[in-house]
């Protein structure tokens, strides 16, 4: 590699404090927080707010059927639906707060909510 | 730069010859700017650096903003052989340039571009002073490429998008930032290095690998 002869001594401080930097903003910005709560939306009310600590199976009533929310080690998914499209089963399981899975069709949404309210596209 | 202007009779002449007799001249003198080979070189740096810009302008960017920064490889190395005026001049030329180039002239992209040059050249202002026994063009153009998406990011966020959610994205330009910052730099470093560089030739040599 003849490109790196190049390189001093303190460029390589330099790139390794660039590094460094860009580390720690990822870490900063990207972590969504540890989440405490699912808040459970249907037909744009709240049905239920429910603690992440107490594993459970949620029934939630839609237009088109029965949703069902799955709460597990502190995750929360959407375990079946009546959509057609089944994108918000798909989701898989959400993990940190402000992670949100919406089932359109039956109207039913499930939110995870930590210490701070973090933002995303929905809440703009 | 000096303005004056000259009479050019020389020219005039030349075109009564073979414009025939009859034709008169329609400007007995013209605007001639007094320039210096200073100036012609720092315009052919420009150019060059413009060049290299209208590329880029061609190449896909997954994101608005994440862009190689070709032209700043220029910069770098006008900045180490003539210095900080120079390069500033270099700079700006290529951006107003640019902006006219590529239709962006006084619209958002071109105050983000101005606004990026403007940083990167106040990071080089107090990066050029570093110790060149340990820091070189590397060093030099990863303080540039930071303060060039930090000034961009507040521009944006001040004037386009006033929202947090801008945080988001912030990482990803800072990753590009040190990905660009350090190859620019090494080419920079590399031309600046080589042996054949001499300031008659530089710009065939930045054009063609020397």
């Amino acid at each position: 590699m003849p490109y790196l002869n190049h390189i001093k001594l303190g460029d390589w401080a330099v790139m390794l404090c660039g590094a460094l930097f860009t580390i720690w903003l990822t870490v900063t910005l990207w972590q969504g927080g540890i989440a405490d709560k699912a808040v459970i939306r249907s037909g744009g009310k709240i049905f239920s707010e429910v603690p992440l600590s107490r594993n459970q199976l949620i029934e939630v009533p839609g237009p088109l059927g029965i949703t069902r929310i799955a709460i597990h080690n502190l995750q929360a998914r959407i375990a079946s639906d009546p959509s057609p499209r089944q994108y918000c089963v798909r989701q898989g399981w959400l993990k940190q707060a402000g992670e949100i899975a919406v089932c359109l069709p039956n109207q039913v949404s499930v939110e995870l909510s930590g210490g701070r309210k973090r933002y995303d596209s929905l809440n703009y | 730069m000096t303005a004056s202007i000259i009479e050019s009779q020389d020219r005039g002449s030349r075109i009564e010859e073979r414009g025939g007799p009859a034709a008169p001249l329609l400007t007995q003198s013209s605007i001639r700017l007094q320039t210096t080979a200073e100036d012609h070189h720092l315009a052919r740096m420009a150019a060059l650096a413009l060049g290299l810009t209208v590329l880029e302008a061609a190449i896909p960017s997954p994101l608005p903003g994440v862009k190689p920064g070709l032209a700043n490889i220029v910069t770098l190395i006008v900045l180490a052989r003539y210095g900080w005026r120079a390069a500033a001049w270099v700079s700006l030329l290529r951006v107003v340039a640019g902006g006219l180039l590529l239709g962006s002239f006084m619209a958002p992209g071109f105050f983000l571009s101005l606004s990026g040059a403007l940083w990167s050249l106040a990071a080089l202002a107090v990066s050029q002073h570093l110790p060149q026994r340990w820091f070189g063009a590397v060093t030099h153009s990863i303080f540039a490429a930071f303060a060039h998406i930090g000034g961009q990011l507040l521009l944006v966020y001040f004037w386009l998008i006033p929202h947090v959610g801008l945080l988001y994205l912030v990482p990803i330009f800072a990753a590009a930032a040190l990905l660009f910052g350090t190859v620019n730099g090494l080419i920079a470093a590399h031309f600046l290095d080589s042996k054949i560089y001499h300031r008659d030739t530089e710009e065939s040599c930045l054009i063609s690998t020397c």
